[in-house]
């Protein structure tokens, strides 16, 4: 089959590969209809995450038909037929992470759980795509997809929508949810959201249905604040205007009460000397991550606020603002999205109009092509939002 | 890989390392592991999976074969990390069903060993902890080379990664399996692993013993 793979920093190659077989008894295997490329592709290929090979085989955000199923699957749960989601963290759904529907954090679904303990002091969910140090599954930015426990994770599609409509329940639409839920958002609440991004665009609209009063839109690319501002959002641009003072222009001086991080270890900051500082410092390791999204939102968030984290780090950050976090008495939370917690609920909001997933969607390519759609949403050109790609 | 606590290249001994290792005590020739995991399956269940000493090999790396040759008595064959054809018999000289099992090894066994294993119920109720000793009087010649480089710079992690199988096993019905890691037991020992693309048929039909 065909397949995009890691082929080293900066390098995506799509190649022939072998089609996915069963490994274990309650795999399945999906002929991929729709994936997609995510922000957390751009970490692996900027090289920030360890453990990736040459020829890993890439994406996280797919769904299609199922054609074969282990022997392990009850019919009743899945058949081979179905029309599924697919959700990027791999999780078993018996063990006490997964019994507490932190799927994310499975303590079976990662076979390099040794390596990621290491990094992290306890392991991690193996996830599809995203390096060994996440088990070294095979994506699905490919035309098959071998998915482990697939009597777990899979959402059935029933319905007639559109792919285009609910691939985006693999990922991106459930961590912007919860980046929105866990900030306990009031009526009162204004919520800032930094990184209009795809995932920074549904944690907004997020926000909005869960009933804020007012969500603001930080990041420094025009197009992307205005697709924010056409969902009813407010646009801040952070290459134009200080952005904590902005935030208490438009919070009476509060500062917003509910913060939320949709940007993670690659951000850049307005100011150069700042910018080059982390830059440096992650060249040579001496901090993995540039926090400035983070290090913001923490300086704006109200006293007493909730800062929110759904933008990825993966080790050891500079500068933690940990006395503005302590004295003020800010909450922060965080998490890879525990997606298989979110799929249900959010395709009924999906069918019900509240969410319009497509309306991120700005290319749609044939996965031959996903070299350019690497480029043209790392770099973002023309326009670039969300990349779809068709196998 | 580098160490991404400190910052430190790989092969730098760092603080955490360091702080492992002494888990896997070296006295002179013998070596103790220990370590430790809770599975999601009440007591009695995984006392009697473990209690059924046939059932080790389906998590235990260096192991290829335990035969029960009598209520208490056992024979057991070492895998390849083990290096070929070590075998040994073992009893079982100590046992309180729900509650621990230990055992040693009997006869003149290349690598003689003893095992503990305890059993306790976790304080959620439904899950058990399960602690495990292994004491190893590691040879001479060989064989004690093949054992000593199998448990490499830190031994107890081969103990954590057979128990996170054992988990996989009693909780999921199975050790999980990746591209990159397809054959389960020697997940650690493989890294870099081969990339995480599906297997050529050449691949599987080799298996686990390429
Ligand atoms: N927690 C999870 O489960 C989960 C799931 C998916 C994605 N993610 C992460 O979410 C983050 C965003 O993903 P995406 O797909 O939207 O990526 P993206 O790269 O398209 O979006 C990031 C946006 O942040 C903006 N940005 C950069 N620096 C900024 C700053 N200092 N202040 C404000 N905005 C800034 C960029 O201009 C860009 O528009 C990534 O880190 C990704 O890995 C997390
Ligand atoms: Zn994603
Ligand atoms: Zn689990």
């Amino acid at each position: 089959m065909r397949a995009n793979t890691w082929a080293g920093r900066n390098k995506v190659k799509v190649r022939d590969v072998p089609d996915p077989t069963i490994l274990n008894k309650r795999d399945a295997v999906v002929r991929i209809t729709s994936t997609a490329i995510c922000g957390s592709d751009l970490h692996l290929v900027d090289g920030y995450v360890p453990t990736m090979q040459d020829g890993d085989v890439m994406g996280h955000e797919f769904m299609g038909e199922v054609v074969e199923v282990g022997p392990g699957i009850d019919p009743d749960r899945l058949r081979v037929g179905d029309r599924v989601v697919v959700p990027f963290p791999i999780a078993c759904g018996a063990c006490a992470a997964c019994a507490a529907e932190l799927y994310s954090c499975c303590e079976n679904s990662n076979p390099n759980a040794g390596i990621a303990e290491k990094m992290f002091g306890h392991p991690v969910a193996g996830i599809f795509g995203y390096s060994h140090l996440t088990g070294g599954f095979a994506g699905g930015q490919a035309q098959y997809a071998r998915v482990p426990f697939a009597d777990v994770g899979p959402l059935k599609i029933e319905s007639d929508l559109a792919d285009e409509q609910v691939l985006f329940l693999s990922d991106i639409l459930p961590t912007g949810y919860m980046g929105a839920e866990m900030c306990d958002i009031q009526s009162s609440d204004v919520v800032a959201v930094w990184g209009a991004g795809p995932v920074g665009q549904f944690a907004m609209d997020s926000a909005r249905v869960l009933g804020a009063a007012e969500v603001i839109a930080i990041d420094k690319e025009p197009y992307r604040l205005q697709m924010a501002e056409r969902a009813g959002h407010t646009p801040v641009n952070f290459e134009e205007v200080d952005v904590r003072s902005r935030l208490l222009e438009l919070t009476g001086g509060r500062g917003p009460d509910k913060c939320i991080d949709a940007v993670g270890l690659e951000a850049t900051h307005g100011s150069a000397h700042i910018a080059a500082y982390d830059r440096l410092k992650q060249a040579v390791r001496l901090e993995t991550e540039r926090p400035h999204a983070l290090r913001q939102a923490i300086m704006s968030c109200r006293s007493g606020g909730v800062v929110s984290v759904i933008g990825v780090y993966g080790g050891l950050l500079d500068k933690f603002p940990a006395g503005a976090w302590m004295n003020r008495s800010l909450t922060l939370r965080t998490g890879q999205c525990h997606v298989q917690r979110y799929m249900k609920p959010l395709l009924q909001r999906i069918e019900r109009g509240e969410f319009d997933p497509t309306r991120i969607i700005t290319h749609t390519l044939a996965l031959d092509e996903a070299e350019r759609g690497f480029e043209l949403f790392k770099n973002k050109q023309d326009n670039c939002e969300k990349v779809v790609l068709k196998p | 890989m580098g160490d991404l606590l400190t910052g430190a290249p790989a092969g730098q001994v760092t603080e955490i390392d360091s702080l492992l290792v002494v888990r896997g005590i070296c006295r002179g020739e013998s070596m103790e592991l220990t370590a430790t995991t809770t599975i999601r399956k009440p007591v009695p269940e995984v006392y009697a999976f473990w209690r059924d000493l046939e059932n080790l090999p389906t998590f235990m790396a260096h192991l290829e074969e335990v035969r029960s040759t009598g209520d208490r008595t056992s024979h057991w064959v070492a895998g390849a990390p083990f290096g070929k054809d070590v075998e040994w018999d073992a009893e079982i000289v100590d046992e309180v069903p729900g509650e621990k099992i230990v055992w040693r090894s009997i006869g003149d066994a290349d690598v003689p060993n003893t095992g503990t294993v305890r059993f306790m119920p976790a304080p959620d109720g439904v899950s058990t902890e399960v602690q495990v000793v292994l004491v190893y009087d590691i040879p001479g010649g060989t064989v004690g080379k093949a054992v000593a480089k199998y448990f490499g710079e830190e031994p107890h992690q081969q103990l954590d990664d057979d128990l996170r199988r054992f988990k996989q096993v009693l909780e999921t019905g199975e050790v999980v399996r990746s591209d990159g890691a397809p054959w389960g037991k020697r997940a650690r020992k493989e890294f870099p692993q081969r990339p995480a693309q599906p297997l050529s048929d050449s691949e599987l039909a080799k298996g686990a013993d390429e």
